[in-house]
């Protein structure tokens, strides 16, 4: 880890000024990916901004149909909240199936929507949901927000708040996990809300990504995974390491998807 | 006996380890100490042009930056291989010894090039980014299979081949003999992946020297601190063994990776004496991916030999085993094991084993857990299992059929080995009791319901333990209490334990009086250290020798405190005793009486202690059966094992729990391999890939059924307490037994082999070639 400066903001607006000020600064959320990227030396940062006292950053509620998730909640208390799994229990399973107890007590939905590794769980659950990422800036909504591999729509210090997600009729989540780290090597969020299905495809692609023909093959709100069982994905343009193919990946995102509603 | 031997004794040591009370290298803090950090090469094969070390020099903290040059300049002695088995060695081996700091040319990624000595870790790595250095890149080759195409990239220059040393052994016209009558002949090349240890804790070493002494002192994470000090002082630094000590505290798991010394070794040794400071060397868990000795790692063609009763008449193996590109200290132990061990539980007339050990640009290969053993069984279980296919009969029967029976015991082999006893057949029989073989079919129907397809595999397997003579001391304290002295060395074994259990049945003393000492060579006067599943055998061997000379000298004292003839008094339980008379005095009071100040008998000396030194001869054949079932999900091929059965030969059982505890881990590491664990480097770049666990799949209990254990001990005759090696077992013949339920499972579909780590998408993907 090289030398950087901690602070620890005592509210957003500090956090946002110090950013501004600092040379090149991060906010620290959970930590439980910037951390071990600052152990291996890979950023160095002059700055560390602590988000760990903004309370108003924390928790989760109910508002006019939509779940909204404060960025500083952690993913156990996702997994736990009798909120989300009454209204999105999917949500509340993927959460569940997020790193070990240790990782799920300290990351946060906002660091993991703003790290946007290519095998994040959340974010197939946002695409699939069609939620709304609030910031100090803005209103993004979910097709806006990933941009390509570790690259969202986020300006230089914009803070991530909340994330809102529509309730949904139905949905599901089913990922399979790499082995070693099990992050999903793939995982598929399937949700039909208002009538309209929406599927969220992570860890196949350089992010997480729409997969068109199943929402397709089901817009007419029938989620019956035997339609899709025929649909082949191409291989074309999805990741491929040493824990599987790009072909593999293909095939499982079809398995995933049916298995996600089935 | 509550605590005697056979007893499922708890472990002495658990408390200490489970509340964190542990020591280990990395927690010893000396006073004035400094901090050292290995730059590494980067690639896999390059020419070094020049090293800059200037400005690392000038950065804060730094103490000194060493280089290859500073290492030849002070004359430190270059580490090489020194395990090779002459009996088995053809030709002249192509070692390559070389310095811990590499001058001119790596060979690997991970070869170490500069070591920066700071007063913290930080600034020794801030410094060690400043140092430049120009690589001239070569090809370079990582896989043992390309070792065997052509044009192969050869690791160092002046060599026609790759070849570093070749063993072989057995009669090749016997086998052409057998070959000429064959009624069936199972040919396979059969490929055995490479692995790594990840012992819970990174390697680290500190060295103290002590200028008022000219002493130096090595504290290190391993398993031999009396080899690791001869081999050191000897070879290495060329001072006196009595001018260096070598301290191995709390260890936490060695598995055969931290066996012998390693290049760290000599540089915080080396350092501290030029800098008059303490210098310690801590490994990341990535530097433990890269530097630590891998395993396994060979290829070998095969071809098993049947006459028209499917017995088995001959069998031909011609090996690659890869060495990497610094062959260890040890690395020709595993290669000797594959090599020795290729007849297994088999009565094969014939035998010829060829194994090529070559060199790649990877780091070097050395004994893990099983080493070279769990090679041997794969290869034969393997070939038992494709030859059951191809001949259409049963797998149990076929290996019935070929078994050593217990009457044939003792057995010698076509190759060297001779075993003294073992019971294969009824080992095998209870094994395929217990996982209900015969009626797996109903499994196989109901798991394909659930649109699973289901697989049993077994093997049955053996290995040889417990090489090398050992000493271990018994004594008593003036206050009557006792302490062992081991040359062996526990790291997670669990011998305070199991010495205790020993030593007070022998000398009938509490169980709770005694203590253990060992990694220390100050403290411990010679010893083998802890490798190859020995301790049992020749350390409770030893144990055992020297309490029968406590005994005797006991007899001495007993019949001058009882007024009676030495030759009258009886040792039972703990109590000297006048044959025929009420008359008895305990050990522990003879114990203390030998301390006497005065009015003591010159000829009874002082003090009651005992010495014992084994030698285990050819060692013992520790034996067993597993039988795995695994479901297969074909939509996604993952595997999931569903049962593993066990039952073992390790002799006699000291303590059934601890025995349980290592068959355990042994097997798990097993179906790490089989199912999970690989290591990867890059083809053309030769970085490894599989650096970290994210990326390199060690089995986590979720991956593992509960285990089916049970003891089948046919005692050895080969040591006074018939134990056999118990360490390796589980780890010999589960990846065998797994892979053949695996391809159990997909030869309903025409499968016929699948390479380890049997990854889900390797199986789906088998799936897919076979629709
Ligand atoms: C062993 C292990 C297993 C894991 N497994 C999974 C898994 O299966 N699935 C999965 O999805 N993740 C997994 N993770 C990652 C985990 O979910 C992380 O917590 C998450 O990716 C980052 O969240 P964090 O709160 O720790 O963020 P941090 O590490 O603190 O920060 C990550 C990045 O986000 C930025 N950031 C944080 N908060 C905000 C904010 N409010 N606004 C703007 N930027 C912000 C930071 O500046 C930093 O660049 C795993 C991690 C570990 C260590």
């Amino acid at each position: 880890m090289y030398d950087f400066t901690y602070q620890r903001a005592s509210s957003q607006d500090e956090a946002i000024s110090n950013y501004k000020n600092a040379d090149d600064a991060r906010y620290l959320a959970g930590g439980m990916t910037l951390i071990p990227v600052l152990k291996l030396r890979l950023d160095k940062p002059s700055d560390l901004i602590d988000l760990g006292d903004l309370e108003d950053l924390e928790g989760i509620s109910e508002d006019n149909g939509n779940i909204v998730i404060k960025a500083m909640t952690n993913h156990h208390t996702v997994n736990y909240s009798d909120l989300v799994k009454k209204h999105i229990p999917a949500l509340a399973t993927l959460a569940g199936t997020i790193g070990d107890p240790m990782v799920r007590n300290r990351g946060t939905i906002g660091g993991s929507l703003a790290n946007n590794d290519p095998a994040a769980s959340y974010p197939s659950a946002v695409l699939a949901l069609n939620a709304t990422i609030t910031t100090n800036m803005n209103n993004i909504e979910a097709d806006d927000f990933f941009k390509g591999m570790f690259e969202t729509a986020l300006e230089e210090g914009e803070l991530i708040k909340s994330v809102s997600f529509p309730i949904p009729e139905q949905a599901g989540y089913q990922h399979f996990p790499n082995p070693a780290s099990r992050y999903p090597i793939v995982g598929a969020f399937v949700a039909k809300t208002g009538g309209s299905v929406r599927v969220g495809v992570t860890g196949a692609g350089p992010c997480a990504y729409r997969q068109s023909e199943f929402e397709e093959a089901w817009s007419d709100g029938n989620m019956d995974p035997e339609r899709i069982k025929d649909i082949k994905i191409s291989p074309e343009g999805l990741n491929s390491d040493i824990h599987a193919s790009a072909e593999y990946r293909a095939h499982l995102v079809n398995v995933m998807a049916r298995r996600a509603i089935a | 006996m509550k605590f005697g031997i056979g007893q499922p004794v708890t472990r002495k040591e658990d408390p200490k380890f489970l509340t964190g009370r542990g020591r280990y290298v990395d927690d010893i803090e000396l006073p004035n100490m400094t901090h050292g950090y290995v730059l590494r090469s980067i690639h896999a094969n390059a020419i070094i042009n020049s090293i800059d070390v200037n400005s690392a020099k000038n950065s804060p903290g730094v103490i000194s930056v060493l280089t290859g040059e500073d290492y030849a300049a002070d004359e430190i002695g270059s580490i090489t291989c020194d395990s090779i088995n002459p009996m088995l060695s053809k030709g002249e081996p192509q070692l390559r010894p070389h310095p811990a700091l590499i001058k001119d040319a790596v060979k690997c990624v991970g070869a170490p090039v500069a070591f920066v000595v700071a007063e913290t870790l930080v600034q020794a790595k801030d410094a060690a980014e400043l140092i430049q250095i120009d690589y001239e890149i070569l090809p370079s080759v990582t896989s043992v299979l390309s070792v065997r195409e052509k044009d192969t990239p050869i690791v160092w220059e002046g060599t026609e081949n790759n070849i570093s040393f070749t063993f072989g052994i057995g009669n090749e016209g016997d086998v052409a003999e057998a070959m000429k009558n064959a009624r069936h002949i199972t040919k396979a090349t059969i490929v055995n992946n490479r692995i790594t240890t990840n012992s819970m804790e990174p390697r680290s070493s500190i060295g103290a020297y002590n200028k008022g002494e000219d002493k130096l002192t090595l504290y290190s994470s391993n398993q031999s601190p009396n080899r690791v000090r001869s081999e050191l002082a000897h070879t290495i630094l060329h001072i006196p063994e009595n001018k260096l000590q070598v301290i191995s505290p709390d260890v936490g798991g060695g598995f055969g990776m931290k066996g012998g010394f390693y290049g760290e070794d000599v540089l915080v040794l080396w350092a501290s004496r030029k800098l008059g400071r303490p210098v310690k060397w801590t490994s990341e868990r990535l530097e433990s991916f890269v530097t630590d000795s891998h395993a396994r790692d060979v290829v070998a063609d095969c071809e098993m030999v049947f006459d028209a009763d499917g017995k088995v008449t001959g069998l031909r193996v011609s090996a690659d085993y890869s060495v990497g590109a610094y062959v260890a200290p040890s690395g020709g132990i595993s290669p000797m094991f594959f090599t020795l061990l290729l007849s297994g539980v088999y009565a094969i007339p014939a035998i010829s084993v060829v194994t090529r050990c070559q060199f790649t640009n990877t780091i070097s290969t050395a004994p893990y857990r099983g080493a070279g053993r769990p090679e041997a069984a794969f290869v034969l279980e393997r070939l038992m299992d494709m030859a059951a296919q191809e001949l259409g009969t049963d797998p149990v029967e076929l290996r019935r059929k070929n078994m050593i029976k217990s009457d044939q015991m003792p057995y010698q082999t076509a190759l060297m080995h001779a075993y003294d006893s073992g019971e294969f057949e009824q080992i095998m029989d209870e094994a395929v009791e217990k996982s209900e073989w015969h009626s797996f079919q109903s499994r196989r129907e109901k798991s394909k319901i659930g649109g699973k397809i289901r697989g049993i595999g077994l093997a049955s397997y053996l290995e040889g333990a417990a090489p090398f003579n050992e000493r271990m001391e018994i004594r008593f304290d003036p206050g009557g209490d006792v302490t062992i002295v081991a040359g062996t060395h526990s790291h997670g074994q669990g011998h305070e334990t199991v010495y205790s259990q020993m030593v007070s049945e022998f000398l009938g003393v509490p169980f709770e009086s005694i203590r253990l000492i060992q990694g220390d060579t100050d403290k411990v006067a010679m010893g083998r250290g802890t490798v190859g599943s020995r301790s049992m055998t020749v350390g409770g061997s030893a144990l055992h020798l020297a309490a029968e000379e406590i005994i005797e000298k006991g007899k001495k004292i007993a019949g001058h405190l009882l007024e009676a003839g030495e030759t009258d008094i009886e040792f039972d339980s703990g109590v000297f005793s006048v044959a025929g008379t009420d008359k008895q005095i305990n050990i522990v009071e003879v114990a203390k009486s030998s301390y006497t100040l005065v009015m003591w008998p010159p000829h009874l000396g002082m003090g009651l202690e005992g010495i014992g030194t084994f030698n285990p001869g050819m060692g013992n054949f520790p034996n067993g059966c597993q039988i795995a079932e695994v479901e297969i999900d074909p939509e996604t091929g993952k595997v999931e094992l569903v049962n593993l059965v066990i039952v073992g030969d390790v002799g006699t059982v000291i303590n059934p729990l601890l025995l349980e505890g290592q068959i355990h881990g042994g097997i798990t590491q097993g179906v790490g391999q089989a199912t999970l664990e690989n290591i990867v480097y890059e083809g053309k770049s030769g970085q490894l890939l599989s650096a970290s666990f994210q990326d390199y799949t060690m089995p986590r209990a979720d991956d593992l059924p509960l285990y089916d254990v049970s003891s089948h001990p046919v005692p050895t005759t080969t040591n006074p307490l018939g134990v056999k090696g118990a360490g390796e077992t589980g780890t010999v013949g589960a990846p065998a037994a797994v892979l053949n339920a695996i391809v159990n499972a997909l030869s309903s579909v025409g499968v016929k082999d699948i390479e380890m780590p049997a990854t889900s998408e390797k199986v789906w993907q088998a799936l897919q070639n076979a629709a």
